[in-house]
This record gives C-alpha cells, structure tokens and sequence, in this order.
C-alpha cells in the first residue's frame, strides 16, 4: 500500500538536521544536535575520578549516560521529569552504542560521564541523543577510534522510510521502527533495536539504508566539530 | 614514502585518516592501523618529517612525567598526602618526597602539609594504572602562602606562559607580581596589592580566552600598559 509521510518527505529524506559544538560553557565537551523538531543536549564532564570505589575498574574506565525528556518536551503527556524505566534502558542501550567508540583503556578508575537533555522532541530522541553525545565526547578530548552516528528506519505498511517522526510511529498500520547507531570508519553498527515485526530481507535492506543515512548526519557531524575548532588553526603552538 | 591526507595544521576529529604508509613515526594522539595513521582525538595535526603528531585542544589535564603542577592537598595518609591534580587522578606525595628532616613514626604530617595547601610540586613518576607519584623537593617546588588561585584550561597552558615564558615574564614584570604556573591549569598569583594581582587575573584570562588570536603578545602588551599606567618594555624573542 502506498504511504504518503506525514511531512512530504521522500522514502529515504531525513528530516533538516543542525549541529553545533560547545554549547554548554562549564562542561568538558557538549553538542547540540537538531533532527526536525527533536533537538538534543549532550554535555561531558570527565575524565573524572569515580566514587563509590567499588565502581572503580583498574583495567579501564567507566561511561555513564543519562538520558532526560523535560516535562513538556514532547506532543503526548507531559513526562514526569525524573529517572525512570525508560529513560534508565535509553541511558544504557546510549552506554552501549557508544562504548565501542571509546579507548576506555587510556581511563583506568575513572568515569566519563554523559548527560542528554531532550527539551524539545518528535521521535528519534535516543538517536538524537546518541549523536549529540558522540560530538560532545570528541569535544572533551576523549581518545576514540571513531564518532557514532545514528538515525532511526524503519517501515511503515511495506514502504522502507528514513528517519521517523511520532506520526509515523504511531501510524495505524504496520509499522517498524529500528534504531540504529553507526561507526563509519568500521562499517559497524553499535545500536540496533527494534519495535514492530518486519522479514530478514527487510532488515537488511533497512540497514543499508541506515548506512547511507548515518554517513549524511556523520559529515555534519564532523563538519560542527571542525567549526569550532577552526579558530585554532592560526594559533602559533609553542612548547611550555 | 607514504602520502598525507589532510593538510599539515589542520583541524582533525577523532577516527578521521590523516596519513598512509609504512614509513610514519606516529607521535601522540595518533595511532597506526594497519597501512593507516589515524586521529585519536579532536586537535590539530601537525607532519614534522616523518613524525605524526596531535595537539590536543580541548580536554582534562591528565598526569604526565615531569611537569611541574600546582596541586592540592586533598588528604594526609600514613606516609604522605594525597595531592588533588585536577585530573581524574590523585597524586601522592610521600615524606621522603617532601621533607628532607627524619619525621618519626606516628607523627602529625599536618605541620608541613595540612589539608586544602597548594603546593608546586612535580610529578616524578606514572604508571599505566595512573598511580601518580609527586616530590616537592627541587628548585621552585614548595608550598604557597597567601596569595590567590585561578584555574584556566590546561590546554592554553603553554600560551599563557609563551614562547621560552615570553608572556608570563611580560605580565610578571608589569605588574609585579609572583606568578607561577602549574601544567595542570592551576595558576598562583601573589602580590603585595591586590589591585595588580587582579590586573594579572585579567591579563591571563584575556589570554586564556583570545589564545588564537595572532599578535596576542602586543595586544597584552597594550592591555597592561592601560591597566598598570606604566611603560613596559617589550621582549623582543
């Protein structure tokens, strides 16, 4: 059946995305990062010494991700501000997309810890978020061996679509919706989850498409951390 | 000979492939996967020969051999203090370290080194596990009295201090004060005014701030002239 997106986009159109870099002054490393109308703050303190003790891991250092929706952030109900079930598997399914990311052996005992704030959403906010953070991390200097990007695909009564807003989410037919995150350098994803039921052709095909996806938010990525940092260039550097 | 990518002094972001080839020596903040050099973090890349270096812009100070810190004492232990770095790792300075005299078992370390001190101190040694170990014995290296201190990031450090200490020397001789600077971004101030030790807190936060400007040295230069109303001869070097 032939679906018309809510918004007029083509299949595999993401919505307008905006980056910026450093936009939280007192952090080690923050982002901001606009998919539509879902934007996303990620701020980065650390590396930074890790109490309770028995946290502590000599072999490498710990990364922690909070996820946070202000109340009126979204279009449904007003969400209660405060941890709860959702945002806690957000915050580790974030943990997890991103780990691989990072040399956390350069960070024996200590954490990095990884706050995102959703003031404004329409679906994708995990995603958002998972962006965000990558840009924020490689803004506080952490050593890495990539960035992650992300973006959510899916299907919605047959028709493979790119990045999906709440109205398709929520469209009243069969839908799909698998969250992605991508390390470009490696070809590999570190996220994949997935709501709805859909055959492993479509899957595959879904993730191609992700891949082509993540590479556009991947370069825009790149682009506002090199903005930030393009002052510097005329710095003469000298030796302490 | 292998080929270079990206242009010497440009801006990298971590993952991003700056050289090909066997012949590279790779320095820090890059790394070598198999044919490849790659960024390891967000800086600016720099080819000196065959030397692949970063300087990194953005990020915490963390513990290195040999720099000379301002750091504060953040406990005392059985057989030193725990010196806070501002890095994620604490340092310890052990008696020996510290104090040339015989201490006896049991005694009260507070006398030479009492909690929330700031002491220079340099780091002799770091391990792997990022056990920092620090002395204060050396010249320069001591506890301070009085004074203010300021924290600016650890990146700029060497901006702040200049070209063979061209810019610190320049704000000291100004306004007269005692300054010292810690590699970790922590700074102290000492004057008998007030008045100019704010002045150097301007000064070096000016610094701090506009570290890319080109011609940063006469543009302080300026900024202290107006603030101190004195002339100051400026180092050529």
């Amino acid at each position: 059946m032939v679906f018309k997106r809510p918004d007029g986009r083509a299949y595999d159109e993401i919505r307008p995305i905006k980056a910026e870099v450093g936009v939280v002054g007192r952090a080690d490393g923050s982002a901001m990062f606009q998919i539509g109308k879902t934007v996303a703050y990620a701020a980065v303190y650390g590396p930074r010494s890790l109490y309770p003790k028995f946290l502590q891991n000599p072999k490498k250092g710990l990364l922690r991700c909070y996820y946070t929706m202000l109340p009126f952030s979204s279009k449904g109900e007003r969400v209660k501000p405060g941890p709860s079930r959702r945002s806690a598997e957000i915050g580790l399914v974030t943990e997890k997309a991103l780990t691989p990311a990072i040399d956390l052996t350069r960070y024996p005992n200590a954490v990095i810890d990884v706050f995102i704030e959703l003031p404004q959403t329409d679906a994708g906010t995990r995603c958002a978020g998972i962006t965000a953070a990558a840009m924020a991390l490689a803004d506080a200097g952490i050593v890495m061996y990539d960035l992650v990007s992300s973006v959510a695909v899916g299907y919605v009564n047959g028709n493979l679509i790119a990045d999906l807003i709440y109205d398709e989410e929520a469209y009243p037919g069969e839908v799909a919706d698998i969250p992605t995150a991508y390390m470009p350098r490696y070809d590999r994803f570190s996220l994949l989850q997935m709501d709805g039921r859909i055959s492993s052709d479509q899957l595959k095909k879904a993730l191609e498409l992700a891949k082509k996806v993540c590479l556009k938010i991947y370069d825009v990525q790149k682009k506002a951390l090199k903005r930030k940092y393009q002052k510097y260039k005329l710095m003469e550097h000298m030796e302490g | 000979m292998g080929k270079i990518l990206v242009k010497d002094k440009s801006i990298v972001v971590p993952g991003e492939v700056v050289a090909e080839g066997r012949d590279f020596i790779v320095g820090p903040g890059v790394r070598r996967e198999g044919n490849q050099i790659v960024a390891s973090r967000i800086g600016l890349i720099h080819f000196e020969g065959r030397l692949v270096r970063l300087i990194a812009l953005s990020g915490r100070y963390i513990p290195r051999k040999d720099d000379v810190i301002i750091g504060k004492i953040k406990e005392i232990l059985v057989s030193g203090w725990l010196v806070d770095t501002e890095s994620a790792y604490p340092a310890m300075l052990n008696i020996r370290d510290a104090v040339s005299e015989y201490v006896a078992k049991g005694s009260d370390l507070a006398k030479y080194f009492d909690i929330n001190d700031y002491v220079v101190c340099k780091i002799i040694n770091v391990t792997p596990q990022m056990l920092v170990d620090v002395t204060t014995k050396g010249p320069g290296l001591k506890k301070l009295v009085g004074g203010r201190i300021i924290k600016v990031n650890p990146n700029k450090v060497p901006r702040v201090i200049g070209k063979k200490g061209s810019m610190l020397g320049m704000i000291k001789q100004a306004t007269e004060c005692n300054i010292i600077v810690g590699q970790n971004g922590v700074i102290w101030i000492k004057s008998s005014d007030p008045k100019m030790e704010l002045i150097a807190v301007k000064a070096i936060k000016k610094v701090e701030e506009e570290s890319h400007v080109p011609g940063l040295t006469e543009k302080i230069h300026t900024f202290l002239e107006k603030e101190t109303n004195k002339k100051i001869k400026l180092q050529v070097g």
